[in-house]
């Protein structure tokens, strides 16, 4: 065959690729809209919406600090060595764990040891450490991509270690780190079997951490399992879109935003 | 002349490979004195020691001494030594910061808040780095949206803003046109008034054109060292004499 004919076939196929992907995106976000649009009673969506920002402020709170310290100390501090690969495969180890796992550890190690009970409080430690390999990860590649120049750079100019990474190593990976934390939260948002087995899966508005609730998504799975009703669960469902496209969308005009300022 | 560096016996390995073998070389007060050689033969790796950005190198040996002013800076501190002894690279660095944070990025890291010593440093920095005219309206503006050539000399300035005594410049044209390399040539020998410069060079008409002295590095070596005139008239040694005349390299 003509190259040129092989070329112009690989080119379609891939183009046919491409519409594939995308068509079976708009497919599902275009059912769940019509199925739920009409069914989105917010109220009633109150507490599982609260219990799923509890979700992400613990499970970030704790995951955010101690993901992007332990990246930091492997690509600035650490150099090389066993030590440190042993840290990069546990992580690793640690983001190929099934979810349920977390779950059934969470309920064991917290609920049962630490007597936490079903509470937010439990939820959010089981996830933080659900989303801490996804954190360090991203993180750790935002900050392979800042040129060793700029470190240079600023070690030359007689900055310390610590105000190189504080003044010129971070704000230029920030883009980057953020869009793995929007990624964690997308993963808490979406999570349902470690959620359930440690906050619990009672309907109801938590009030502190200490208390038990449901997240969005775990609302949603029992809608749809216990058959109480599809209807609702498909407006629950297309609310959950909604929040995670939100999610999408701030993470975007972050990173925009701060590209912009910083000229590139 | 007064000595402000003296390199004695200087060694230097990464790991088990000797990259510099016993150098013995001074450097005179407010002259320019250039590193030639070619690739691979050492030159940029002394020049990264004299500010011991070296430190940042996979397992570095060093044996021999340098002192800065009679001091050794193995036993300085870095970020003292690095004060003195400022370093441009070889391609143009600017931090993706204002123009105006970049020459002020020094400064305040030395503990100076006040806008307006912050203000002269950097207008001061900059009319020493001759591009002050070119730049003073968008000092504003991201320094990574200027032309390389502007790049180069803004990272110039913010060395000099740290009041330096020596500008280390590790190949600071080869990145550059023909236009913006004899600004910063000429730019060159402005500054050797008031800095000692140690500039390394792949281009000998540059080391020609702009050094006072000239050292002549083979394979780790130093092979020659001399007035700049003397090593392209007159070498020493034949080995230099081969490089200088293109026998290779």
């Amino acid at each position: 065959m003509h190259v040129k004919h092989k070329d112009r076939i690989v080119f379609t196929a891939l183009i046919g690729i491409s519409l594939l992907t995308i068509t079976v995106l708009l497919w599902i976000l275009g059912y769940v809209f019509l199925k739920g649009w009409r069914h989105i009673d917010i109220i009633k969506l109150i507490p599982p919406i609260v219990a799923t920002m509890y979700m992400i402020l613990i499970g970030l709170g704790i995951s955010a600090p101690i993901g992007i310290g332990a990246a930091i100390y492997l690509n600035e501090y650490a150099k090389g060595g066993k030590f440190v690969e042993r840290i990069r495969f546990a992580t690793e180890s640690l983001a190929a764990v099934p979810s349920i796992l977390f779950g059934l550890f969470g309920m064991m190690f917290f609920l049962t040891t630490l007597k936490l009970g079903f509470s937010m409080f439990s939820g959010g430690l089981t996830i933080s450490m659900m989303v801490l390999p996804t954190i360090v990860k991203t993180t750790e590649e935002a900050l392979k991509t800042v040129p060793v120049a700029y470190r240079e750079g600023s070690l030359a100019l007689g900055a310390s270690k610590l105000a190189t990474i504080t003044k010129i190593v971070l704000p230029s990976a920030l883009p980057g780190i953020l869009t793995g934390v929007v990624l964690g939260t997308g993963r808490i948002v979406g999570e349902t079997a470690a959620i359930f087995l440690t906050a619990g899966t009672m309907y109801k508005l938590p009030k502190n951490l200490m208390e038990t609730g449901r997240t969005l998504s775990v609302h949603l799975y029992l809608l749809a399992k216990e058959g109480i009703s599809f209807e609702e669960a498909y407006g629950t469902a297309l609310v959950l879109l909604l929040v995670i496209l939100m999610l999408n969308i701030c993470t975007y005009l972050i990173g925009a935003k701060l590209n912009k300022n910083r000229g590139r | 002349m007064n000595k402000i560096i003296s390199i004695k016996d200087l060694s230097f390995y990464y790991g088990d490979f000797e990259a510099l073998k016993n150098i013995n070389l001074e450097v005179e007060e407010n002259e320019v004195l250039a590193f030639i050689g070619p690739s691979g033969c050492g030159k940029s790796t002394l020049l990264r020691i004299l500010n011991r950005m070296s430190d940042l190198a996979e397992n570095p040996k060093v044996k021999g001494e340098i002192t800065f002013r009679g001091q050794n800076i193995f036993h300085m501190d870095t970020i003292e030594l690095r004060k003195k002894v400022g370093m441009v690279f070889q391609k143009p660095n600017p931090f993706p910061m204002s123009i105006y944070d970049n020459i002020a990025y020094g400064p305040r890291m030395q503990g100076i808040k006040k806008k307006a010593s912050l203000d002269e440093i950097v207008e001061d920095s900059l009319k020493k780095a001759a591009i002050w005219d070119e730049v003073k309206d968008k000092i504003r503006k991201n320094a990574i949206s200027v032309s390389g050539g502007q790049q180069q000399r803004i990272c110039i300035a913010r060395a000099i803003a740290m009041r330096p005594e020596v500008l280390l410049m590790d190949e600071p044209t080869s990145a550059l046109d023909p236009i913006s390399t004899s600004k910063i040539e000429d730019l060159m020998s402005e500054l050797k008034k008031q800095y000692t410069i140690i500039i390394v060079t792949h281009n000998m008409q540059q080391a020609a054109r702009i050094s006072d002295r000239t050292a002549f590095f083979l394979l780790g070596e130093l092979i020659e060292t001399d007035r700049t005139e003397t090593i392209f008239n007159l070498p020493k040694n034949k080995k230099t004499e081969d490089y200088i005349t293109g026998r290779f390299g």
